[in-house]
């Protein structure tokens, strides 16, 4: 664990103090887990009402020039040259090796692209891209600004009368608005389930932003530890444990991400062994898992075919406050991975007795 | 009632009767955060001092629950099983976990006073 003395702060650190978060270390940077609600009040506000998510721990650039969506594709099956001006779309990048390098977000700003990543992959994504670009266009690394995301049901009526032409955005649409003054760009996603906007602004407007989301009817902060609940009951992955550069994109049930000119130009890092794995099948697919009763079962858990021969392993696991149990995701053999199959969870040496389970846990409600 | 102990693990001990009632301090509570889920020993286990003999789940991670003193456990906490968010509202009642009949009740004696807890914990800080 890195040295406290030596963690990053993002902008909004003062706020997180002054609202008496607990801070922990993620990706170098002290950031928020919680605040005095707690982890499972804040998830259930995120559910019912609407929450104020820091994230400006992860990366922000722009690919700056002409064929900057051509150039990006030389990493990632996304179509990212079909991507419509003011859209936004789920990439990943992938290595030669057909593993998952980082999953990333990336948005079409007419003139430019708009890019966000994880927070512990920055540097390497933004050395790898930098690489790949031709001459004419550029990388521009975005350190100065700060990223919240406002999720939840209650997310548009909260940002309406503040910036009404955010409130028609549909999901993954991007367009750049002021909020009270404040210039942003904002997108209609997040990493919750929920509707809901991730919003990119200077750093030296980002209190002043966090505050005016915060004094909107039906808005609570929100630490990684909710953020961390949603997205697994929402079914998503999380960089590093649940995806990694072991992981294909067809082992982790992300195939919907690779566009389809792109599966029949077979030209991105990997294609031989996605082309591989979507004509013959995977070893192992990543499945959600929902075990009985109350018990949790969290990463790394062994998890075993009925049997008790072993089959995989959990990747994210822990209790869904929504779904007011323990739900999981993890890679199993794929003889084992369709919906409803019995599998135990060696939880403290005992199976723990579970199901595959169809993903999202709870139905997400993206503003399509 | 008498008074209670503190481990260093953060958990508190009581001694009533024959028995001694164990649970985890409110200080372990707040840090753990929201409990959902708790594996309690068998009746009749022998335990160690010191030998971890419960697991306690937060919404965030799982931790261990040491035996504070030697001895046999003699009675768990069933209600946690249906409520186990006791331990958070009434970490030193209604929220224990479970008890031990002691070998040696001096042991009990030995531990943190309150006093001697609350300057372990400040010293933590």
């Amino acid at each position: 664990m890195a040295d406290s003395d030596s963690l990053l702060e993002t902008p909004l650190a003062g706020l997180h103090r002054a609202l008496g978060a607990r801070m922990v270390p993620f990706a170098g940077y002290a950031m928020p887990v919680q605040y005095p609600a707690g982890i499972m009040a804040e998830h259930l506000q995120c559910r019912s009402g609407a929450a104020l998510f820091d994230v400006s721990h992860m990366g922000q650039a722009e690919i700056l020039g002409e064929g900057a969506a051509a150039a990006l594709e030389q990493l990632t099956p996304a179509d990212l040259q079909g991507l419509k001006p003011h859209r936004q779309r789920y990439a990943l990048l992938t290595t030669m090796a057909g593993g998952i390098f980082d999953d990333c977000m990336v948005a079409n700003l007419g003139d430019r692209l708009f890019l966000v990543v994880n927070a512990s992959r920055k540097a390497e994504d933004f050395a790898l891209v930098e690489a790949a670009l031709p001459p004419g266009l550029r990388l521009n690394i975005l350190a100065d600004r700060a990223l919240l995301a406002l999720q939840g049901p209650a997310a548009e009526a909260a940002i309406a009368p503040l910036a009404p032409g955010l409130a028609a955005l549909s999901f993954m649409g991007v367009a750049r608005a002021e909020i009270g003054g404040i210039p942003v760009l904002a997108s209609r996603s997040g990493y919750t389930g929920e509707d809901g906007y991730e919003i990119s602004v200077a750093a030296d407007r980002a209190e002043a932003l966090a505050r005016l989301l915060l004094a909107q009817p039906g808005v609570q902060p929100a630490g990684l530890g909710a953020r961390d609940s949603l997205r697994l009951e929402a079914g998503l992955c999380l960089y590093g444990n649940d995806i990694d550069e072991t992981t294909s994109p067809v082992e982790a049930a992300l195939t919907w991400s690779i566009g389809k000119r792109r599966r029949m130009e077979w030209n991105f890092p990997g294609a031989e062994r996605v082309r591989e794995e979507l004509a013959n099948g995977p070893a192992r697919l990543r499945v959600g898992l929902k075990p009985e009763g109350r018990q949790p079962a969290r990463a790394h858990t062994p998890i075993q075919a009925a049997d008790g021969t072993p089959v995989g392993e959990v990747t994210s696991g822990g209790f869904g406050p929504s779904v007011n149990g323990p739900v999981a995701m993890g890679y199993v053999a794929r003889a084992q991975a369709g919906d409803g199959t019995p599998l135990g969870l060696l939880v403290r040496g005992k199976p723990l007795a579970a199901r595959v389970a169809p993903t999202p846990f709870v139905p997400n409600r993206y503003k399509r | 009632m008498p008074e209670l102990r503190f481990t260093k693990d953060h958990e508190w001990v009581r001694q009533d009767g024959d028995a001694a009632t164990i649970g985890i301090t409110d200080h372990a509570q707040n840090a753990l955060g929201d409990v959902v889920f708790v594996d309690l020993p068998e009746v009749g286990r022998e335990v160690a001092a010191g030998e971890a003999c419960a697991v306690v789940e937060s919404v965030k991670a799982a931790s261990d629950v040491y035996a504070p003193i030697a001895g046999r456990v003699v009675e768990v906490n069933t209600a946690l099983a249906e409520n186990p968010a006791l331990i958070n509202s009434a970490p030193t009642g209604e929220g224990w976990f479970f008890k031990i009949e002691p070998k040696d009740a001096g042991e009990i004696a030995a531990m943190m006073d309150a006093e001697a807890y609350a300057a372990f914990v400040e010293s933590q800080a």
